[in-house]
């Protein structure tokens, strides 16, 4: 038993999951019965549908288990542990043998992920061991300069991975170009597209990457302090943060002099969000930073030149820095082997919705999307029609199901009209309406909009307005023709990226969708089935054999019946949350 | 000449109800959040001891960006940023007012209003959304018989919806202080209340 490792999934979706109790439960068995073996913590290996996940690594290899709650950690301790059995039917990852979640993994490469999963991400000791602040160190030792590194970035292709996909090496060089005796780096963290986690995994998982990657920034820009703005929703992605700031502080890869280089000073604090979306643009997040409403600023002049208590400062979103100490350590060459012609390297995106392995997963660009959903990502849930997905957030679009073929890289994606985006990516499938989703997305921006500009403040309104009353069934047959005018002047008109992109969402949705659009408006139908206002439920004289089913669970108790008699819901009280529908095992709940 | 006056009148005060009806619309609308009106404020301020806030202000006194942290960290404290705190925090560091009461309103962190012990946070974020969230609050709204942002009358609870708790790959999500529940029903997320009202109530 000696040589044994157990180590327990402790990201925000294992702790979501249970993942608490399970390390608990170990614990607690390893206490009682002075069990000698290794228990440790790692974050979020990507896996979110196998989640609480406990790796067990013995002499043979490792073995990833899934879905492991209390009881199973104890047969897991009982027979892997004591006795050298491994359960197999639990395991989901080995590599030793095959699962059926292989594919899960095949086709993924780990650059920016590198770590997460692998190592427990309040010890720099183990972020070290896997090759951490080698770069740094290297720059150190080896005295590269500045221009070489800049030279590095622009090489790899690199191109910002927090949505405007703009070459990280340029930017470095402009602001190193803007000569300041302050200058400033700023990690923007906070990941505002509701429906993505990239950011936040690597920050709970890897945070030290992301700092060594701010620390070779800084040095390559000359910046003297920096910041990571981070969402206040984010609390462990904080915590954890905090800890290996002041072990990076403790290490010395903070402070005076950072390994010996004369002159480079620097230190990074952490900056609480306080939740709003447009504080993810540039200019917001630096008013918000200087303590003042998020509003956006005119470029330029452009933060490199004038920025933070305006000075030259340089934002990069999270997971470019995290690639950056890889790309010094391995060479621009070999980044830029992944990928295609003008997007270089790989991408993590944050697969969601309606599909059977929603999680994380980090591919080279040039994929399909077919590939990640169906390989990947195991196709959709309940063997349901796959129709769109939806690429890039507020800001993005969707991508129909035919077009499904298109390869992830940054031109592409826009050839359709979505945006690459910082990486989420929504699954939606045939129950999902997609004049709703162009709803969803609007009532957001509408919501978020700073208020600065006058189309981007009541433009989305009147747009909004137009969407509700199409899924309301009460659309006119002029209203396709005026989202679109306004949708051309929202974009014309707005200062910032939140405005210029907001209607996105609606112009492709009109675009591939526009039968959906014509079922609501015309046939005041929603072919989805979900626009509640259009629909009723219903119990169906035949099939109802009065089991009482769906009245025990209705949550607002619209169900009237006796046992064994014909059911009704009472339409005033019905929510139609659909509970009902999927509950009665005859089918006798119609939709219609 | 009678009737023409009088008529210009009449067309004058529909206008002025629609306006209202209108403004009345967008407010339910917007992120707008008011002050207290003078009864409730008395009551809100009565257990609040402000002298709580004297380290707080002492750290970020003379320091530049420091609206956003005073405001969390009183937020911290009370749970949300009573007005007295907003007059205090202006007299002991020169901050004006309306600056702060601008940051507050702007960002969606911020409350100026008390609220209940247990705030539930349901998610409305893309992929919460496509799993059917709105459902779980409108059951969660039936079974506390409170509006989307209101405070159950026993204090108890405040249903809240959010943007992303970072947690998509487990939607539909709801976050009751610490705890996040996943892979939620509306039937499930009403049960879970229900238990939490039994522990108060025992
Ligand atoms: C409305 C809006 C929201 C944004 N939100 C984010 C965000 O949450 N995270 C992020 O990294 N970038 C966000 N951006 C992009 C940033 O403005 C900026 O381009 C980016 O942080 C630059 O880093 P990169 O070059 O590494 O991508 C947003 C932009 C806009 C217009
Ligand atoms: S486009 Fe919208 S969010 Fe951006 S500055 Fe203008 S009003 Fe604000
Ligand atoms: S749809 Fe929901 S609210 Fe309506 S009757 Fe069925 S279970 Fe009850
Ligand atoms: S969309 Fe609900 S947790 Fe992200």
């Amino acid at each position: 038993m000696k040589n044994i490792q157990v180590i327990v999934g402790l990201g925000s979706c294992g702790i979501a999951a249970g993942a608490n109790k399970v390390y608990d439960k170990i614990l607690a068995l390893k206490t009682l019965d002075k069990l000698n073996f290794d228990l440790k913590k790692t974050s979020c290996i990507g896996m979110c549908f196998r989640e609480p996940l406990v790796e067990i690594i013995d002499e043979d290899g490792s073995y990833l288990y899934g879905n492991i709650d209390e009881n199973k950690a104890v047969d897991l301790i009982e027979y892997h542990v004591k006795n050298g059995e491994p359960i197999k039917e639990l395991v989901v990852k080995s590599d030793l043998f095959e699962t059926p979640d292989k594919n899960f993994f095949e086709g993924q490469v780990k650059i920016a992920l590198r770590n997460c999963g692998m190592i427990d991400p309040e010890k720099v000791e183990e972020y070290e061991a896997r090759g951490g602040y080698k770069a740094l160190r290297m720059i150190a030792d080896m005295k590269i300069p500045q221009t070489e590194i800049i030279q590095k970035m622009i090489d790899s292709g690199l191109r910002g991975r927090g949505g405007g996909g703009f070459s990280t090496g340029m930017k470095w060089k402009f602001a190193n170009a803007n000569k300041s005796n302050e200058k400033y780096i700023i990690c923007n963290a906070d990941e505002g597209d509701p429906g993505a986690f990239m950011d936040r995994s690597l920050l709970e998982g890897d945070p030290h990457a992301v700092i060594e990657g701010m620390i070779i920034g800084a040095y390559t820009i000359g910046a003297t302090a920096g910041v990571i703005y981070c969402r206040a929703e984010y609390p462990l992605a904080i915590k954890r943060l905090n800890i290996a700031l002041e072990q990076a502080r403790k290490k010395g890869f903070l402070g005076k002099n950072i390994l010996g280089i004369e002159g480079f000073n620097l230190d990074i604090y952490v900056k609480e969000g306080a939740g709003a979306f447009v504080c993810g643009e540039e200019t917001a997040l630096i008013a918000s930073v200087e303590g003042e409403r998020g509003m956006p600023r005119k470029r330029p002049p452009f933060p490199a030149e004038s920025g933070l208590w305006r000075k030259p400062t340089n934002i990069n979103n999270v997971e470019t820095f995290a690639n950056v100490p890889w790309i010094i350590y391995n060479g621009s060459q070999e980044y830029a082997k992944y990928g295609t012609e003008k997007s270089k390297g790989t991408k993590v995106f944050a697969l969601t919705g309606k599909i059977n392995n929603g999680g994380l997963v980090e591919v080279p660009m040039g994929i399909t999307i077919k590939e990640i959903i169906y390989k990947l990502g195991g196709g959709i849930q309940g063997g349901k029609k796959f129709k769109a997905v939806q690429l890039g957030g507020p800001s993005g679009g969707c991508i129909p199901e035919y077009l499904s073929n298109t390869i992830v890289d940054y031109d592409s994606v826009n050839a359709t009209g979505a945006i690459m985006g910082s990486g989420g990516m929504v699954v939606m499938d045939e129950t999902t309406c997609m004049v709703d989703m162009a709803r969803f997305f609007l009532d957001f921006t509408q919501k978020e909009s700073c208020g600065k500009c006058t189309f981007c403040r009541i433009g989305t309104k009147r747009m909004l307005e137009i969407l509700t009353r199409i899924t309301e069934g009460e659309g006119r047959e002029s209203d396709v023709a005026t989202l679109e005018e306004l949708a051309y002047q929202i974009k014309d008109s707005s200062l910032c990226g939140l405005g210029q992109t907001a209607p996105n969402p609606v112009l492709t949705t009109l675009k591939y969708f526009k039968d959906e659009f014509v079922a609501h408006i015309l046939e005041k139908k929603c072919p989805a089935k979900s626009c509640k206002k259009l629909l009723t439920y219903e119990v169906h004289k035949k099939n109802c054999t009065g089991c009482t089913v769906c009245a025990k669970n209705c949550p607002v108790n619209a169900i009237e019946g006796e046992r064994k008699q014909l059911h009704f819901i009472k339409q005033d009280i019905c929510i139609k949350c659909g509970v009902c529908f999927t509950k009665c095992k005859f089918n006798a709940i119609t939709l219609s | 000449m009678f009737y023409k006056t009088y008529f210009r009148q009449f067309t004058i005060l529909l206008f002025l109800i629609f306006t209202v009806k209108i403004y009345k619309k967008q407010l339910i609308n917007m992120r707008i959040k008011r002050l207290l009106s003078k009864e409730n404020e008395a009551i809100a301020n009565a257990d609040v001891n402000l002298d709580l806030l004297n380290p707080l202000i002492e750290k970020y006194k003379n320091k530049k960006g420091n609206i956003i942290p005073l405001l969390q960290g009183t937020q911290t404290m009370f749970g949300y940023i009573p007005k007295a705190a907003f007059e205090k925090i202006a007299n002991e560091t020169g901050l004006k007012i309306s600056d702060m009461y601008g940051v507050a309103t702007f960002y969606s962190q911020f409350r100026l209003n008390p609220v209940g012990k247990h705030v539930i946070k349901v998610c409305h974020g893309t992929a919460c959304h496509v799993q059917n969230a709105g459902s779980i609050t409108d059951s969660l709204k039936e079974a506390l018989k409170v509006n989307d942002g209101g405070t159950t009358e026993d204090g108890l609870f405040t249903l809240e919806s959010v943007a992303c708790l970072g947690c998509c790959s487990l939607a539909p999500v709801m976050m009751i202080g610490d705890n996040t529940y996943g892979k939620l029903t509306s039937t499930q997320s009403v049960k879970v209340i229900k238990e939490i009202r039994l522990k108060e109530n025992n």
